[in-house]
């Protein structure tokens, strides 16, 4: 469970140290007239609220695949475990996604910019590569499939599909909210600053997730 | 979705307010309406469990006499009961219902800052409730592997429930978690960004501290569950091995080999500690704000209360193996999962001590809530101290298979957070109804509550010394136990009829009151925290009217000195009020 436990101990210890820091020589006793410093709490008011979301579901996100991979080491120690030939698309596909990633970036850099004319392609080509990463882990279980390696093989094989198809899963969600963001960039309906604001998140996301599938990645790669 | 202030509402077509019956009470997006949708739903279930209960202890107190209790059903009823009274119910009800209700209200905001996802996990949890109840009716019944779910046998022949079973059981758990995931982002979120101005963290309500961390523990914790839930539905349907060793079940080999049942537990456990924490901490927070409103003076320490709660919340990750002592491990881990056990104990009777310092001294109105509320300390500080002896390995590996374990953990998250929940109810009733409830039907209520489930749990931890196992459906083999363990058996088995049967009360008040009761006061215990200073009373959708409130000092100003009442509201301005007091309880 080390995995697990260290990651949790960041999350923590972050969480810990900014609430020490709210709390750290506060009078909670002594009454005060409001001043204005303390409107709306410490994040600056209500434009930050998605990416304070946001930033907790990731939260939630890292524990779920921290302790899959918790998991994964403990299972891995047993004595059955044969490591699997993990295949080849798979570095295809990573580029595909370390690609996809730079793209959302950019196009998140043209929108902050206010250049409107680069967020349609920008998006598309990010959706087209994501897409693409998602199809190419269906066919690498495919291949998998072909070469008699399924679930039922051994713990790694299933691991394997777990890990991949919970990663999967993620980033599908992701593609729904870039679903949104992209309609309303193509059909020209919704406000400018809303779409940037998704845009903005949407790519958090996605560093995030490629982040995750790295991990991931180099984990199956190294077992 | 994004939070929009009310004042800025009106250009905004989505944002309209509800007009309509079912905007207003079926799919509303008002966090009091979702509210009271999450503790109804809540304590539906939880009469489900409650009556699980009353057939467990009918076959353990008479054995033979009823006919349709069988070892099978038996064991679908504890496993039933447990789930549902630590999951669908306390779970829900804490951070779903009473989150629900008083983040937004305590806070000063509006709303949470996302009510359609907050309406959304409120459907979820609906949706979750209905696969549970379901899978009573499907063919095999519900799942009998016991509320932990413990691999290989919660999979294999043998065990009740083990088609559609534990499947419901399992994909109840994973849309559960969902639904809890969307509204805890909720919570979270709507603490850290929507409070009214003024209200610094460190003059939010302990209620609101309490629900938060428990928030955060539960965003955390769950995950655990998922991750079991799924790994064990693979095993199940894929017939993968990430948990099930090689077996022999009735004599076939159902095909697995290799896996680890221990993994689960870790896994599990991993997800049940911080669960007790995540049922806890809300009714730490909330019965210190019940102690400090009812006994008119400032909660004792309260900076050390906020750290407790933090302190609580941390440890509760590090605790988790002192469930599986007796499955083996290590001495050196089992030492350490000991200590850290033990030093959860440190913050939990800081937390003791302040709620006794805060009644010290005070004007105590032994109203309703106040009474359950002191219940709760008696009842949390008897399933506490049973819990310092089953931290130690060596304790607990005679005591873990015996009613001991039963008594400490019923009095320690069942009882006393059930206490709570009705303290808070009662507290909170006549903000939520506009309608005062019987006094003295609630002050019958709490006493044979009370009373009784010390009938019923004290004795238990005498049948666990004497070696009385749990799970059992009959004694069996226990020729060691005197004869006189039936009949102790047998009148905790009246006592729990009694509690249950008494239960009646509260429902009985609650319509009364609905119905007929007379209208309540907008603050009708004097409280200083700002539900109770809403424009409207019961408040309307929107909260508070055309201005949001202002705060100006924390939540405990009780019985100031050199000022004429008894309590100053949190939005009352140092202006009004005589500047310099110097009574906090940490000097």
């Amino acid at each position: 469970m080390e995995i697990g436990l260290i990651t949790l101990a960041i999350i923590l210890a972050t969480l810990l140290g900014w609430l020490l820091k709210q709390s750290f020589n506060t009078q909670p006793w002594v009454a005060e007239q409001v001043s204005d410093t303390a409107h709306h709490g410490p994040f600056g008011g209500g434009s930050n609220t998605k990416l304070i979301a946001l930033t907790a579901f990731l939260a939630v996100v890292t524990s779920f695949f921290a302790l899959i991979m918790s998991a994964y080491s403990l299972r891995m120690e047993l004595g059955d475990w044969v490591p699997m030939t993990e295949p080849q698309l798979l570095w295809t596909n990573t580029l595909m996604l370390v690609v996809a990633s730079g793209v959302f970036q950019w196009t998140r850099n043209a929108a902050v910019k206010g250049q409107e004319g680069r967020l349609k392609p920008g998006l598309l080509i990010t959706g087209v590569l994501t897409l693409g990463f998602v199809l190419g882990q269906f066919v690498a279980w495919q291949q998998l499939q072909n070469s008699g390696q399924f679930i039922t093989n051994n713990p790694s094989n299933a691991f394997f599909y777990f890990l991949t198809g919970a990663h999967a899963v993620h980033i599908l969600g992701g593609l729904y909210v870039w679903g949104r963001a992209t309609l309303k960039v193509v059909l020209g309906t919704g406000e400018a600053s809303a779409i940037r604001r998704s845009i903005e998140l949407c790519t958090i996301y996605w560093h995030f997730l490629l982040l995750v599938w790295l991990i991931l990645f180099g984990l199956l790669l190294s077992t | 979705m994004s939070y929009v202030a009310y004042a800025d509402r009106d250009h905004e077509q989505e944002h309209h307010d509800p007009d309509t019956f079912i905007t207003k009470y079926i799919y509303s997006q008002d966090h009091k309406v979702i509210a009271i949708q999450y503790g109804i739903t809540a304590i539906f279930v939880g009469l489900i469990a409650l009556g699980l209960s009353a057939m467990m202890r009918l076959q353990l107190g008479f054995p033979d006499d009823f006919a349709f209790i069988n070892p099978e059903n038996y064991y679908q009823f504890i496993t039933m009961h447990g789930m549902i009274m630590v999951i669908y119910l306390l779970t829900a009800l804490f951070l779903g219902g009473f989150g629900n209700y008083l983040i937004p209200l305590m806070c000063g905001s509006r709303d949470m800052v996302f009510p359609f996802m907050n309406m959304l996990s409120y459907w979820v949890y609906l949706l979750s409730v209905i696969i549970l109840i379901i899978s009573f009716f499907v063919p095999g019944g519900s799942t009998g592997a016991g509320w932990t779910l413990y691999p290989p046998q919660a999979i294999s022949e043998g065990t009740p429930g083990i088609d559609l079973g534990i499947l419901l059981m399992l994909a109840s758990l994973a849309i559960f978690i969902v639904a809890f995931t969307m509204g805890g982002l909720n919570y979270v979120t709507t603490v850290l960004q929507a409070r009214c101005k003024g209200m610094t963290l460190m003059r939010m309500p302990l209620s609101v501290w309490g629900i938060f961390i428990a928030t955060i523990l539960g965003l955390l914790a769950f995950p655990a569950l998922l991750v079991s839930a799924i790994m064990m539905l693979f095993d199940k349907t894929l017939m993968t091995s990430f948990f099930m060793p090689a077996v022999s079940s009735m004599g076939t080999d159902p095909g697995y080999s290799g896996g680890s049942p221990i993994l689960f537990q870790h896994l599990f456990w991993f997800f049940g500690h911080p669960e007790v924490y995540i049922v806890a901490l809300p009714a730490f927070g909330i019965v210190s704000d019940l102690l400090s409103t009812h006994a008119r003076k400032n909660i004792f320490g309260y900076r050390m209360m906020v750290w407790a709660i933090i302190a609580i919340g941390g440890l509760s990750f590090i605790v988790w193996a002192h469930h599986m002592y007796v499955s083996g491990m290590n001495p050196y881990f089992g030492f350490f999962f000991a200590t850290t056990t033990l030093i959860i104990a440190v913050p939990t009777a800081i937390k003791v001590y302040n709620w006794v310092l805060t009644l010290w001294e005070g004007n105590i109105h032994l109203r309703v809530p106040m009474l359950f509320s002191i219940g709760f300390i008696f009842t949390f500080i008897h399933g506490g101290l049973t819990g310092l002896f089953l931290g130690n390995v060596t304790i607990d590996l005679p005591l873990s298979d015996t009613y001991f374990v039963v008594a400490h953990f019923h009095m320690v998250m069942g009882v006393s957070p059930v206490l709570v929940v009705f303290g808070a109810i009662y507290h909170w009733w006549p903000k939520i109804t506009g309608r005062m409830y019987n006094e003295t039907l609630g002050k019958w209520h709490f006493w044979m509550t009370f009373l009784g489930t010390y009938a019923i749990y004290l004795p238990m931890h005498y049948l666990g010394f004497a070696g009385v196992p749990r799970r059992y459906f009959a004694m069996g083999n226990t020729d060691f136990l005197p004869a006189s363990a039936q009949d102790l058996n047998a009148a905790i088995t009246v006592s729990a009829l009694f509690v249950a049967a008494t239960q009646i009360l509260f429902f009985i008040n609650m319509i009364w009151s609905l119905k007929s009761g007379p209208k309540s006061d907008p603050n009708p215990w004097d409280a200083t925290t700002l539900e109770w200073q809403t424009p409207d009373h019961p408040p309307k959708h929107g909260n508070w009217g055309h201005e949001l409130p202002e705060v100006h000092r924390w939540a405990y100003d009780y019985s100031v000195p050199g000022y004429e009442d008894d309590f100053i509201p949190q939005n009352v301005g140092t202006d009004k009020a005589p500047a310099g007091r110097d009574h906090g309880g940490e000097h």
